[in-house]
């Protein structure tokens, strides 16, 4: 008796054993689950090893950092799901502040002069479109050219020099300058991004647009205004996320943004499970994949470990967690059949 | 026969490709309640036929008469708005998402409202009873259709084509990688719809004795014209045999 009690008991304990690994493993057949787990680690590493790193301070220059990531990144993995990419929207960043300041300076409503900046990086992302789309040059291609052709209007539109944000404190605060707003406008817009991936016919057709492109088409998917749609997307919030640092920093540099800031995003994005080749790929994932980028920048300068090294941890840990998530993807894909 | 109210006619079909031509004056006719049987060689014009009809590509010359009236097909979805309901040979299906997405791609089940959000429960509910209807067994809809075999995708591609309010259907070797079983349950299925009276039904197909079995009217196409158009009672497995036997042979002697 008393052995089949034992016996029982141990049955039981095994079963819940298995119950959690298996919740464990649903979490690990996620998208995001890897990265999450980089995340977490990486988080309680910096808190441990640096006393400065959970302070407000240091999470405030760290977020707005996140924000600018992130914010790029959605737009980037859009595109990346419907397989193309936009490697000109660091300058779109750097452009569409100017197209403001240079509104604003010739007497229209500061708003207003934000909007038409907001358009106008539109019309980039619109050009880039309809080129790779009509005459079927790789965005790759496209949008390489379209960074050297903005970067060059920007220095000529700006003469190479910076100028001051224009804006009242207040209208400043809210567009970025105040302590959390630009990770507010960052979430705000991951919020929205991850519903209409999810849960719009826009979301649902740029995947199949990226999966199976021919297949999307014979369904009566118009997939060159899915891919056109998205370079707009993905231009204009370029183009805000620039807005958005020019009111923080309080003044309008034409050498920022650029290609830095554009492989930052799409590292991002590809970190946190958006496949390069198209078809797959989740918003929270690429806030998760900013997150760790953020993360590990800011604890290595805590650190004191100076740029060149970081770059090297930085490209390193790239590769290693982009491995590890097409290692999670076979995982995944190994649980679902069985 | 040929009492049944015409649906569809297609005269005079030219279709070209840069140099290739695929389609040159091709005509065709399909009837309510028939089945059109389509048989012909490898690059005979038969799918490029067809996405004509869908209007997935546009005829480089030729008319289109659909339950009456010539018609300029814009796209699928205008060719989907009068009827025309296909499967393509390539399935067009999206291998990432799950089944009920798959199923209801480009014709959504959204909430009513300004943002007609997804209503993914009602498009799941409706892919249940949709494959239950007609004989599909898959273990869930939120497979993703990647998962599922060649057959099953099939299943899935014919089940997406016959579950509207479709007049005219097209399907573009819808056997072709089906076990026997499954194949009975599609030819059943299409046998059914048959029934229906008030649709027509064109098959591309390769396996003669099978067409000869389902078809009302058989036509055999070969690069690109109809060479040989008849009433399925009234030929054999032997007589289309030795035709393409002779064109054949004709071809090489050439
Ligand atoms: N998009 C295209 N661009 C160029 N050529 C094409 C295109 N589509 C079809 N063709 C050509 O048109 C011809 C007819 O092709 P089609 O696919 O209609 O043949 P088919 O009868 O369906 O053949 P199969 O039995 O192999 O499916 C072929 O020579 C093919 O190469
Ligand atoms: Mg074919």
């Amino acid at each position: 008796m008393r052995g089949d009690q034992g016996l029982l008991r141990a049955r039981d304990v095994s079963s819940m054993r298995r119950a959690v690994w298996d919740q464990f493993h649903a979490f690990l057949r996620t998208r995001e689950a890897s990265i999450v787990i980089v995340a977490v680690v990486l988080v309680i590493y910096f808190e441990v090893t640096n006393s400065n790193f959970l302070t407000n301070a240091n999470l405030q220059t760290l977020s707005q950092t996140i924000a600018a990531w992130t914010i790029i990144a959605c737009g980037e993995t859009m595109l990346l799901i419907c397989g193309e990419i936009d490697l000109s929207v660091g300058q779109v960043f750097a452009l569409a502040p100017f197209i403001m300041y240079f509104a604003h300076d010739a007497g229209i409503p500061l708003v207003l002069a934000l909007l038409l900046a907001l358009a106008a990086s539109g019309v980039i992302g619109l050009i880039n479109g309809t080129i790779t789309v009509r005459l079927g040059v790789p965005s790759f291609v496209t949008t390489l050219g379209m960074f050297y052709l903005i970067n060059g209007l920007t220095l000529t539109i700006s003469h190479g020099s910076p100028v001051e944000t224009p804006g009242s404190p207040e209208f400043a605060a809210v567009m970025g300058a105040e302590g959390y707003a630009e990770i507010a406008w960052a979430i705000a817009i991951v919020i929205v991004m991850h519903i209409v991936l999810r849960h719009t016919r826009w979301g649902l057709h740029t995947v199949a647009t990226g999966g199976n492109l021919l297949g999307a088409s014979e369904a009566g998917i118009n997939t060159n205004r899915i891919k056109t749609g998205n370079f707009v997307l993905t231009s204009v919030l370029g183009g805000f996320t620039g807005i958005l640092e020019a009111f923080r920093i309080g003044s309008t540099d034409p050498l920022a943004g650029g290609s830095n800031i554009m492989f930052l995003a799409v590292a991002a994005a590809v970190i946190g499970g958006t496949a390069l080749a198209g078809g797959a790929g989740t918003i929270v994932g690429g806030f998760v994949g900013a997150i760790v980028l953020g993360v590990l920048r800011d604890g290595f300068t805590l650190e004191g470990i100076n740029a060149f090294t970081f770059d090297l941890i930085i490209g390193a840990g790239i590769l290693v967690t982009m491995l590890s998530n097409i290692h999670l993807g076979r995982l995944r894909q190994l649980g679902g059949r069985s | 026969m040929s009492g049944h109210p015409e649906a569809l006619r297609a005269e005079n079909i030219v279709k070209r490709f840069g140099q290739v031509t695929a389609l040159e004056g091709v005509s065709i006719s399909m009837r309510q309640g028939e089945i059109l049987g389509i048989l012909g060689d490898n690059g005979a014009g038969k799918s490029t036929l067809m996405k004509i009809i869908t209007g997935f590509q546009p005829p480089t010359s030729g008319r289109l008469i659909i339950g009456g009236q010539e018609v300029a097909l814009r796209s699928v979805d205008h060719a989907r708005e009068l009827g025309i309901e296909c499967v393509y040979q390539d399935l067009a299906l999206v291998g990432g998402l799950s089944i009920y997405h798959n199923l209801f791609l480009n014709r959504e089940i959204t909430y009513k409202g300004p943002f007609r959000l997804l209503n993914n429960e009602a498009m799941r509910q409706a892919a249940i009873e949709r494959l239950g209807e007609i004989g599909v067994n898959i273990p869930s809809v939120d497979l993703e259709v990647e998962r599922l075999s060649g057959g099953q995708r099939q299943a899935i591609a014919v089940a997406r084509a016959v579950g509207g309010a479709s007049r005219i259907l097209l399907l573009d070797e819808p056997l072709a990688a089906m076990g026997a079983r499954e194949a009975g349950a599609i030819i059943d299925l299409i046998l059914r719809l048959k029934q229906r009276g008030d649709l027509a039904i064109a098959m591309i197909m390769h396996n003669y004795a099978q067409t000869l079995d389902i078809a009302d009217r058989i036509i055999l196409m070969q690069r690109g014209r109809i060479t040989y158009e008849k009433e399925s009672a009234a030929t054999s497995v032997q007589e289309l045999m030795d035709i393409v036997r002779r064109e054949y042979r004709a071809m090489r002697a050439a």
